[in-house]
């Protein structure tokens, strides 16, 4: 990172700014959280949800890389109170959502099933993306779906499997063949 | 010899600090540096250095705890979680802002020179002449002549890699092989420059990164973790380069946790006789002398000394009888330009993570080109293909979503402008007395702000911006303006400036205090115009050349009165 990557792309994840990142860089006063307690069966849950927005391909999906984990660490020590207040709640209203559609929680039903779910939580959170005031919260999925892309793409497993990795490139080359499906570079 | 008499004192460990004892050292002087934080070893202590992203557990992200300690920093870019520690402890260190103004400060040995952007661009005529042309401020007591085989001197040693391009108001230097442009970055140029036959012109950035090895340093290995220090010693720091060259004399001495808090002025001979400082752990007050002290404490640093001393004789401190001294206070102004996306490369790569970006040097203003506004900016940027973290539109998540995100993304290209901003005397600093740091010492008031001017300026920074993205084939081309406060440029210039007349500057050609000529500035705060271009080289230039004119003084006998004892 440098001034001059800063400056187009500080924040940015998914077209948008990341959640908590316009507060800070207005430099507003936020009121920081308080860790919360997070049971095995949470991170667990939380895995299952990563794994449905990022699962395993060619490569490893996101519960192999740890995102429920991730997600925690994320929550507890970088979100403000109002949005792990969300993030939380926004636990229980999936569960509710699959317990409503298919009379189970989100753990217990099929890949095929969470995945649909997922999908239609996605457009409502696109949509509600639209039309929040700035001020508003962001949705709970695009929190979740923030952290996972974040905590896996950053992973080990989304650094050298889902892409190719060099840690001393040694040389620069500003123009090389590509070919589609060739992986991008960290 | 008492051991806290030395030949000359250096005061700040960073850019100019670092080149000022070097060549001190090099000329035989015996050396004290005092620089007020910790001592930050090359390699050892840079600790982030060899890891991976992975290892942090926030992927380098601020935490809220981050957000509560660093009240200023958090403000921009620079708060993360890899090198907090090259950044100042804001509580330990507070400032006043009458105005906002954003201060990021590095408080250790080599200061900013191990976070720096590393562009390196000299300054023209254009620029030294364009006070007196047009009435601002007062004249720069030199010209490029004056300063250009410094710039070479300064080139060669800290090792800048870059483009001759034959431009008058931006010389060329001593470069080592340029880095390359990439594909998109090429015909971006080719464009540029056919569109306005020659008149405009985009080259790839001059950086402070080594292309071909130098002594003790390896060549750039393209990992773009500059900031976290470089093992390979491949960009320009202290540390990497005039620290080593400084103690192979075996003349320098480097003090760190020695806050200095005043220069020791002697009315008797109109000369200083040394510096006082606060040792920054155990809080006691210690004297070092010298015949020759360089002032290189950060731009707002050094004038705070300067306001501290002699105050029995100058109420505002040593140098304000001019009063200039804490006026003038400049940045470079920017986070505007435009971006947009290049089609027709899919089949196009690129190998390696340059630290550099593209330049595109100031058009307006020059020759013929005339504007509603005094002065100019160029343009930095790059153009690359966009990582995971873009929006893939019409997929949500899923298997096919993961691995469309794993490939590289569209090419996009964003520029952003950096301008002029004029000395103004109202833009000033002074000291706030109510308020004390840590150890007792009263900090700085900043009020500054930008005027007319750039304001006008930064509607053409947009407009510009966007023009040529578009003339160079670029799609769907959108002006960005993240607003812009005083200091985020982190270029903070002048409060103690060069000039041709006692009565209307601090220092003198030569970079000397007039009213102390045994003290030299060398850093930011000595600059009289700010022009539109990185200004670090500038320093390092002034430095070497105020370090020459400082030795043969001294052998000369100049500073012999000098009365080495408290």
């Amino acid at each position: 990172m440098n001034r001059r990557e800063a400056v187009q792309h500080i924040a940015l994840l998914l077209g948008g700014a990341m959640v908590g990142s316009s507060a800070l860089l207005t430099g507003c006063k936020t009121e920081t959280g308080k860790p919360t307690e997070w049971k095995p069966e949470d991170i667990a849950y939380l895995d299952e949800i990563a794994d449905t927005i990022l699962p395993t391909t060619g490569t490893p999906g996101a519960k192999a890389a740890q995102v429920g984990q991730f997600m925690t660490v994320m929550v507890n020590d970088c979100y403000e109170e109002r949005d792990q207040k969300v993030f939380r709640e926004g636990m229980d209203k999936l569960n509710a959502l699959a317990k409503d559609k298919h009379d189970n929680v989100f753990v217990q039903l099929t890949p095929q099933q969470r995945h649909e779910l997922l999908v239609a939580l996605d457009a409502e959170q696109k949509d509600y993306a639209g039309k929040k005031k700035p001020e508003d919260p962001a949705h709970y999925f695009r929190m979740m779906k923030e952290l996972t892309l974040l905590g896996y793409f950053t992973s080990e497993i989304g650094s050298t499997q889902a892409r190719r990795h060099i840690p001393v490139p040694g040389s620069y080359k500003g123009c090389v063949p590509y070919q589609k499906g060739e992986k991008a570079y960290t | 010899m008492a051991t806290n008499v030395y030949d000359a004192i250096v005061v700040g460990s960073g850019i100019s600090g670092g080149w000022a004892a070097k060549e001190l050292c090099e000329k035989g002087l015996k050396t004290i540096m005092l620089e007020r934080g910790r001592d930050v070893k090359h390699v050892k202590d840079y600790v982030s250095a060899n890891k991976e992203l992975w290892q942090f557990p926030h992927r380098g992200g601020r935490t809220q705890q981050m957000i509560e300690d660093y009240p200023v920093l958090k403000r921009d870019y620079p708060l993360n979680e890899m090198n907090l520690d090259f950044w100042v402890n804001e509580k330990e260190s507070p400032y006043t802002e009458t105005k906002r103004f954003d201060w990021f400060r590095g408080y250790h040995v080599g200061g900013r020179s191990l976070t720096w952007g590393r562009q390196s661009y000299r300054f023209s005529d254009l620029d030294f002449e364009a006070n007196a042309k047009e009435g601002i401020g007062v004249d720069w007591p030199i010209r490029y002549k004056d300063i250009a085989p410094w710039y070479s001197y300064a080139e060669k040693f800290a090792g800048v890699s870059g483009n001759r391009d034959g431009l008058p108001q931006l010389p060329d230097g001593d470069f080592q092989p340029p880095m390359e442009l990439n594909c998109v970055e090429k015909d971006v140029a080719d464009r540029i420059k056919a569109h306005w036959k020659g008149q405009r012109l985009l080259t790839i950035g001059r950086t402070a990164n080594i292309t071909q090895p130098l002594t003790g340093r390896t060549n750039c290995q393209y990992r773009n973790k500059c900031w976290l220090g470089c093992p390979f010693g491949a960009y320009f720091s202290t540390q990497s380069s005039t620290l080593p060259a400084a103690e192979k004399t075996g003349n320098l001495t480097l003090r760190p946790w020695s806050i200095v808090k005043e220069i020791i002025y002697d009315k008797d001979t109109g000369l200083a006789k040394g510096v006082r400082i606060v040792d920054a752990q155990d809080n006691k007050t210690y004297d070092y002398f010298a015949k020759v002290i360089f002032l290189n404490a950060s731009a707002m640093n050094s004038t705070w000394v300067l306001m501290n001393s002699a105050t029995d004789i100058w109420p505002d401190g040593l140098g304000s009888s001019s009063g200039e001294l804490g006026h003038n206070l400049m940045d470079h102004h920017f986070r505007l330009g435009a971006s947009g996306r290049a089609e027709g490369y899919d089949d196009k790569y690129y190998y390696g993570r340059r630290p550099n970006g593209i330049y595109i040097p100031r058009f307006q203003n020059v020759g013929s080109d005339k504007r509603d506004y005094l002065r100019g900016f160029g343009y930095q940027g790059s153009a690359s293909r966009q990582g995971w973290n873009r929006d893939v539109a019409e997929m949500a998540i899923g298997g096919d979503f993961k691995d469309a995100l794993g490939e590289p993304g569209p090419w996009t290209m964003g520029i952003t402008a950096f301008g002029e901003i004029l000395p103004y005397h109202e833009n000033r600093i002074s000291l706030d007395k109510t308020k004390k740091d840590k150890w007792g010492l009263p900090v700085l008031a900043i009020d500054a702000t930008i005027r007319e001017n750039e304001e006008k300026m930064r509607k053409d920074m947009t407009g510009e911006a966007v023009a040529m993205l578009e003339a160079a084939g670029l799609k769907d081309v959108k002006p960005f303006d993240n607003t812009y406060y005083m200091g985020q440029g982190i270029h903070e210039m002048g409060t103690a400036r060069m000039g041709r007349d006692p009565k209307t500057s601090v220092l003198n050609g030569n970079n000397q205090v007039w009213d102390a000529p045994n003290v030299f500035l060398t850093d930011g705060a000595c600059m009289t115009s700010a022009a539109c271009v990185n200004p670090s080289l500038t320093y390092m230039a002034l430095t070497a050349r105020a370090a020459d004119y400082a030795v043969k003084e001294l052998k000369k006998g100049t500073f012999d009165k000098v009365r080495l004892q408290a």
